[in-house]
């Protein structure tokens, strides 16, 4: 039977929950040029604001359908409650710091968030099992598709969307476009550069929300590390596809996710490599391949304007 | 591993970064924030030591001797850690009741390795630096063992793991072949995949009647040994290897090994490795469309993997050590004791060896106490080591006793299959060689 279209979806989907959480690293990095280390740690509080809110707020036996807008709601505001408050007091107090200060600090930021809901999110100690749509796998042709999946294949483009249209139409978004162009002559012409880097944390962070919820959906359940391999494999993501741009983040995403699942399913089965081709080895396929796009062009897949920022 | 090259390229990044002239404008201050932060989130992580508070206050009868416990108490094997740690606990108060050793008050200091070899060592080493400590319980996962063993050995510090079941860790590397043992102070209470995973094979391919399988295992000591011994077997009795993979333990994401198991036509999923990956590979192979039954060891016989697996793990297989605690006369006391004790957590998979482990090293402290005409020498870590060769008791488990290697005498191994959502005994026996 032949499974590449089985494996370039499965490759597709993951690479989307990539792209989602990608936006946030791209996005913030455009305009304060700050690498966020804590973004995978705000994708795991927007999972577990979603999880709070079907298990603390909504009453027990309420219909997905009901309930499945309001946690993303939920997630979206705890994640956004956190980027904003880690902007203002971890990441504000630094700017015009040297560049390694708030670097460090979004690693400490990061290992405190993990911890934090470690200690304090009631039972957060081992895994917590995420609720589940209802509803049996779809067939199309000899693809299958989970129904847990159909959440992120609508979230993941529309999202995108949403991003586009907002950073290129509205007077907000061109804000954020000329202050990642130049910061000091934005705030000259009138933009309030503050307020914009306060939106960029946000979006980047309800995104990464939009994402966690896919991961609880897609895999059944969310624990306080699930944030860690996620946010560097979306921060690879990233950098594949150009940092500072958002349309490469979400392309950057799903090439990592498709040669992700591409390597898992073919390698092994090239003559002599046997033993390269198991789902271990897609992390360093993935990383190769990453490698060569930077040897041939150091600014990413989509990038432009990343050599005379950095 | 993605984390090494990631963090390069972050760090290569800052570096270039930080060479654009930087503005000095309240550098100092900043880097005492900076600074702060990264201690508290020093701090926060070293959660290993938010149970070392136990066993520092000294007993009001005579001599304290500390049984330390070693078991990931946090974590997504906490569930079976939490087990092990709180049956070591009910071990210690019952002998403490009975009086069983004159003069001897026994505590408990329990710490946290969560399944990390590292953590292991550390803990480790701490233990063997407290000297009331005389034996200790640990480790769950077989990887931390290999990391203590030696650090033990050392300091002739008696240790009894109730779950090790990688045979190399009593009989040596070359186990199949030659055996020789490595370490004179390890024993352990549950036996070992050398025969846990024949003995899946002989299940799968003579009672379950499958013929074809598809061989996962997480690289782990654990999983990656007990997947060798079952294809070992399965293949000399004539079934069929349809596929193997290899998945990273702290993958969630295995639709592409999922879709690789459908299409191979394998009648059967074998998985070496632990419950929190298998939940989830369990349930990803099922909705992939393979409707095939995944069987693994005793890290999957716990009910989080029915939890994590959801319905479709419904005939989904697991063989653990031993026979299941609530069908074995012995144990009816244990279990009426821990529903009395009040503990919070389930005595999980291990609860049972793990008492039993305990119980060995008061025995054979009550031993080197009785030979010394009721006071601990001097030497006692080494004369407990010593003593535990010898030991012999009607346990929680049946008899207890070890072989020339450390390894229990004690062979037996059940099945166990998912059925509307919790394991259901199918069989007990033991693997009857070739």
């Amino acid at each position: 039977m032949n499974e590449l279209p089985q494996q370039l979806v499965n490759g597709l989907l993951l690479g989307s929950m990539y792209g989602l959480v990608a936006i946030g690293y791209t996005m913030v990095y455009g305009i304060v040029q700050l690498i966020n280390f804590a973004h995978g740690e705000i994708f795991m509080t927007g999972a577990f604001g979603a999880f709070t809110v079907y298990m603390y707020v909504l009453p027990d036996g309420t219909s997905m359908a009901i309930a499945l807008p309001l946690m993303l709601i939920g997630g979206i505001i705890v994640a956004v409650l956190v980027a904003v408050g880690a902007e203002r007091f971890a990441y504000r107090p630094l700017r015009g710091a040297p560049r390694l200060a708030p670097l460090i600090t979004a690693i400490g930021l990061s290992l405190a968030l993990q911890q934090g809901v470690w200690a304090w999110y009631p039972d957060a100690t081992s895994a917590l099992k995420f609720p589940q749509i209802k509803g049996g796998p779809f067939e199309i042709g000899n693809v299958t598709i989970q129904t847990g999946d159909i959440f992120l294949m609508i979230a993941a483009p529309l999202s995108m969307a949403i991003l586009a249209y907002f950073v290129m139409r509205t007077r907000t978004g061109r804000g954020m476009q000329a202050t990642a162009q130049d910061s000091d002559t934005a705030k000259l012409m009138g933009v309030n550069t503050d307020r914009i880097i306060v939106i960029a944390f946000a979006l980047g962070a309800a995104f990464a929300a939009v994402g966690g919820m896919a991961y609880g959906l897609k895999y059944g359940q969310i624990d306080f590390r699930m944030g860690f391999i996620l946010g560097l494999k979306a921060f690879t993501a990233a950098v594949l596809g150009g940092i500072g741009n958002i349309y490469g983040a979400m392309i950057g995403g799903i090439v990592l996710g498709v040669v992700e699942a591409l390597s898992t399913a073919y390698i092994g089965d090239i003559p002599g490599m046997d033993k390269f081709g198991s789902q271990s080895w897609a992390d360093v396929w993935a990383f190769v391949l990453l490698i060569l796009v930077l040897l041939l062009r150091p600014q990413g897949l989509l990038g432009e304007r990343v050599a005379d920022r950095a | 591993m993605s984390i090494g090259p990631a963090l390069d390229s972050a760090a290569s990044t800052g570096m270039r970064l930080c060479q654009r002239k930087g503005q000095i404008v309240r550098q100092r201050s900043l880097i005492a924030i900076t600074a702060a932060l990264a201690a508290g989130a020093l701090t926060l992580t070293a959660c290993g030591s938010r149970d070392d508070d136990g066993g520092s206050k000294s007993g009001s009868g005579g001599t304290k001797v500390v049984i330390g416990v070693d078991a990931p108490l946090t974590g997504d094997l906490s569930a079976i850690g939490l087990g092990i740690k709180n049956s070591v606990d009910l071990a210690v108060k019952q002998a403490n009741k009975q009086k069983l050793v004159d003069g001897v008050t026994f505590e408990v200091q329990a710490l946290d390795d969560q399944a990390q070899p590292s953590s292991g060592q550390q803990n480790a080493v701490k233990l063997v630096a407290d000297k009331n400590v005389l034996g200790v319980v640990g480790p769950l996962n077989s990887s931390v063992a290999e990391s203590m063993q030696k650090v033990f050995d050392d300091a002739k510090l008696v240790e009894v793991s109730p779950a090790n079941t990688n045979p190399a860790l009593t009989q040596g590397t070359n186990w199949a072949t030659s055996k020789a043992r490595t370490y004179k102070s390890y024993f352990r209470t549950a036996t070992t995949d050398a025969i846990q995973g024949p003995f899946a094979a002989q299940y799968v391919f003579n009672k379950a009647k499958k013929k074809k399988v598809f061989v996962i295992d997480d690289k782990k000591t654990y999983g990656a040994g007990l997947a060798g011994t079952f294809t070992d077997e399965f293949k000399k009795l004539g079934g069929t290897v349809a596929g193997t993979e290899h998945i990273n333990p702290d993958a969630k994401d295995f639709s592409a090994v999922a879709t690789k198991v459908k299409n191979s036509g394998a009648d059967v999923v074998y998985y070496g490795g632990e419950y929190p990956q298998a939940g989830p590979l369990s349930k990803q192979i099922k909705a992939a469309g393979a409707k095939i039954p995944v069987v693994g060891g005793d890290a999957l016989y716990d009910p989080t993997y029915i939890n994590l697996a959801g319905a479709t793990s419904n005939g989904d297989l697991a063989t653990s050590v031993g026979a299941p605690l609530d069908e074995l006369p012995s144990a009816k006391e244990f279990l009426d004791n821990y529903k009395a004790g009040g503990y919070k957590e389930a005595y999980g998979a291990y609860g049972g060896y793990a008492y039993d482990s305990a119980w060995a090293i008061i025995e054979a402290v009550k031993k080197v106490a009785e030979d010394n005409g009721g006071k601990l020498p001097s030497d006692a870590r080494a004369k407990v080591t010593a003593a535990m060769q010898g030991i012999s008791f009607d346990g929680v488990t049946g008899k207890v006793s070890f072989d020339e290697y450390g390894d229990t005498t004690n062979k037996q191994l059940t099945v166990y299959a998912v059925e509307n959502g919790a394991w259901k005994t199918v069989e007990s026996g033991t693997y009857s060689g070739n």
